[in-house]
């Protein structure tokens, strides 16, 4: 049974609950996905792993308010079970590999926007432990909209926070304070953003006007998240790639975000009909 | 004398199914199954029984029926076969034993796929199951056996007759495999049918776990050191679907057919209570001439398409079961053959709104024996469609050989297993698609048999 544990509204739309998935939580790591199912008659619903606590066989699922489905998922309670939490799908993130002495030498930046901040924070956690220096940039439309500050703190080297109209921290966008912190001669070897498709598109053109290497986490549709369905294909370096086993990350110089964001618009007639419904 | 025709079997309205999802064959009632029974000439070297992956004994069976021992013809297909309703629906008999039948060669075969299809239903229909020939010679060792497709469950029956503990893990949250997220409602009902067959495997001991995907949820590795296999079967299935590679292709509203038919099947989108989008559109071009194409073809009428079947050769050469090209014929899909895709042409958003073709004719033969298809110069043009679903067969998923130490694959991604489905790994044995390619449901559940009875030799030698 995938028994809720643990509910907490983040803020009016986004929804944190620790669910329990003892061999899930077993197999994570950082940079992986999973795929929740609230009952028969819901949709498979990717997610980023938030956290995974192998101790208690848990793992940490954070979720927007978007759709119909996200919405079944956000009006369960504690004590609710998910009629199926599966995973961990996609490849752990490449820094997953590297030996501590490397890490050590490294200095990463992290670029979260929205709820795609949950996401990063078992990434920064992971190289934090292992020695790496990180930086992690959070940005949000204003204070309100912030998630995961005080976590993120205790995982990091530093954090920057960035609302767009200046309500907490930086005023502007996450781009602007990559731009200053590089300006003020910070140098980072590796970025990571993750968030909308809009916003990673703007942060890898900005890393790459810096030139810095950046990794992106790409939230495409998918339906079975084992490679059967390819609705999750995106182009990269020219070439078709499934975003469920060969992603989800990728060179963020390589991905084409203009299809990347049209493919995944795909059911929006559908989606807006089911939403509608569903009110 | 002379002999009776071949007994018709009862089909839904074409105009009638074409709108809904309701299983398009009736089958046989007993009168019809006996009439049929009848015809067969009980050889005394059955060609059919040869021609059956699985070697169902075809002549004592069909005689059963005709004495009206429906329970006795059931046990009979039993011995060889564990999931007979459906098999009795999806093989493809015309080139397997009905195609080797006697009677076929002057006039028309018997009708052996219904036939099996009226003993498993008769049963299920009635409450009463063939008893099951248990067999112990395991004492209990655990058995892991991986995806819960034919192959799987082939090879999980098998193995818990014979006193094994086994478990099955499925990476979907459905268990059946291809069976139910590929084969549509209106060929094989799930609910109903499948569900029944998959309750007769759990009724022998087998243990079926979903939600696991191994080579991510757990590994090979794991299920011999953390989990206590002895010995594990991969039945995986080909579930990574091709694409053509032409322009075009991640256009908006271009899918595979698994994504297509997943969503359908596994997914139930064409029911309102589900919340599974899915979209068909005015219009259709299916890609492709194999049984899958037929599906997804047939999938979309019911949704309210015009649906065409664009494939490069012709209807001679259509890879499908003669039946579902005469079923989607029937219900009015158009076939456009001799079409080969060369782009997918797109809207200003991004959508298709076209596929350009070029006009094929047949040249010569190619290895696989087929006259091959050659593009005729400058015969290019286009077909207004709003959708187009490409399918062109699957290759197996590398999850579990990239995962597992040891594990040899050919350069197409099949797992190399020998005959009896032993792997180079030692204690992982391997069949069905994970192995070939993408074959059909029977292929895959002879291969499990196989693989169990070398599973059985392994553990008890």
């Amino acid at each position: 049974m995938y028994t809720i544990l643990k509910k907490e509204m983040l803020t009016p739309t986004i929804c944190r609950m620790v669910v329990r998935a003892p061999r899930l939580a077993a197999a994570a790591l950082p940079g992986q996905f999973l795929i929740v199912r609230t009952d028969e008659t819901g949709e498979r619903i990717p997610l980023t792993i938030s956290d995974y606590d192998r101790d208690n066989g848990t793992v940490t699922i954070v979720t927007q308010i978007i759709g119909a489905s996200s919405a079944r998922i956000v009006a369960m309670e504690v004590g609710d079970a998910f009629a199926d939490v599966v995973g961990p799908l996609g490849k752990a993130s490449e820094f997953v590999g590297l030996p501590d002495e490397e890490l050590a030498k490294k200095s990463y930046v992290f670029i979260a926007g929205g709820v795609g901040t949950a996401p990063v924070y078992p990434q920064a956690k992971w190289l934090h432990e292992h020695g790496a220096h990180v930086e992690v940039i959070i940005g949000a439309r204003n204070e309100s909209l912030l998630i995961y500050t005080r976590e993120m703190a205790s995982v990091c080297s530093e954090l920057h926070i960035c609302t767009d109209d200046g309500s907490k921290g930086f005023k502007g966008v996450g781009t602007a304070m990559l731009e200053k912190l590089v300006s003020e001669g910070r140098h980072f070897d590796q970025a990571v953003a993750i968030g909308p498709m809009i916003m990673m598109k703007f942060s890898t053109l900005a890393c790459r006007k810096l030139g810095i290497p950046v990794t992106v986490s790409l939230n495409t549709l998918m339906v079975d998240g084992t490679g059967m369905c390819g609705a999750c294909r995106v182009s990269v370096g020219g070439k078709t790639m499934f975003a469920c086993v060969d992603g989800p990350e990728f060179d963020g110089y390589l991905v084409d975000f203009d299809e990347a964001m049209r493919r995944q618009g795909q059911y929006k007639t559908e989606e807006t009909k089911a939403k509608e419904e569903m009110l | 004398m002379t002999r009776a025709p071949r007994t018709k079997v009862r089909e839904q309205d074409p105009k009638v199914r074409a709108c809904n999802f309701d299983e398009v064959s009736l089958g046989f009632n007993l009168e019809e199954a006996q009439q049929e029974a009848a015809r067969c000439l009980h050889c005394k070297n059955p060609r059919c029984v040869a021609a059956c992956p699985v070697n169902i004994s075809i002549s004592e069976f069909i005689e059963k029926i005709k004495e009206g021992d429906i329970l006795g013809a059931a046990t009979i297909i039993a011995a060889d076969s564990s999931l007979p309703a459906v098999c009795g629906r999806v093989c493809p008999q015309e080139t397997q034993c009905e195609g080797s039948c006697i009677l076929g060669f002057k006039g028309e075969s018997v009708a052996i796929g219904n036939l099996e299809r009226f003993a498993a239903d008769w049963c299920r229909e009635n409450g009463v199951a063939p008893k099951a020939e248990l067999e112990k010679v395991g004492n209990g060792q655990k058995v892991a056996v991986v995806g819960s497709g034919p192959a799987g469950l082939a090879c999980a029956s098998d193995l818990a007759k014979w006193g094994f503990d086994v478990t099955i893990f499925e990476a979907l949250h459905k268990v059946g495999g291809v069976l139910v997220y590929g084969i549509p409602e209106f060929r094989l009902p799930k609910d109903t049918v499948l569900a029944h067959e998959i309750e007769e495997v759990r009724r022998l001991g087998v243990k079926i776990e979903t939600d696991v995907i191994i080579g991510r949820t757990l590994t090979i590795d794991d299920l011999f050191d953390k989990e206590g296999f002895k010995a594990v079967f991969v039945g995986s299935g080909a579930g990574l679907p091709k694409f053509m590679g032409i322009p075009g292709e991640n256009c908006n509203g271009v899918f595979s057919a698994n994504e297509f038919l997943t969503r359908n099947n596994l997914m139930k989108a064409y029911r309102d209570d589900y919340l599974t989008p899915i979209h068909a559109g005015r219009k259709v071009c299916v890609v492709g001439g194999g049984n899958v194409a037929m599906d997804a073809a047939r999938t979309a009428l019911r949704l309210g398409a015009e649906v065409h079947i664009v494939y490069r050769r012709t209807e001679n050469e259509l890879p499908a079961r003669r039946e579902e090209v005469h079923h989607a014929k029937a219900e009015g899909i158009i076939f456009d053959m001799l079409t080969n895709p060369v782009e997918v042409i797109g809207d200003e958003n991004g959508w298709v709104k076209a596929l350009r073709c070029v006009r094929m004719e047949l040249g010569e033969p190619d290895e696989s024996g087929r006259r091959s298809p050659v593009v005729i110069p400058g015969s290019e043009f286009e077909i207004e469609t709003e959708t187009v679903i490409m399918a062109l067969g699957t290759s197996p998923n590398p999850l579990i050989a990239n995962t597992t130490e040891g594990l040899q694959t050919t350069r197409r991604g099949g797992i190399v297993a020998d005959e009896t489905g032993a792997t180079t790994r030692e204690g992982v044995f391997a069949g069905g698609d994970a192995v070939t390619g993408a074959a059909t449901v029977i292929l895959a559940m002879g291969a499990g048999r196989k693989a169990a009875a070398a599973i059985r030799e392994y553990l008890t030698k």
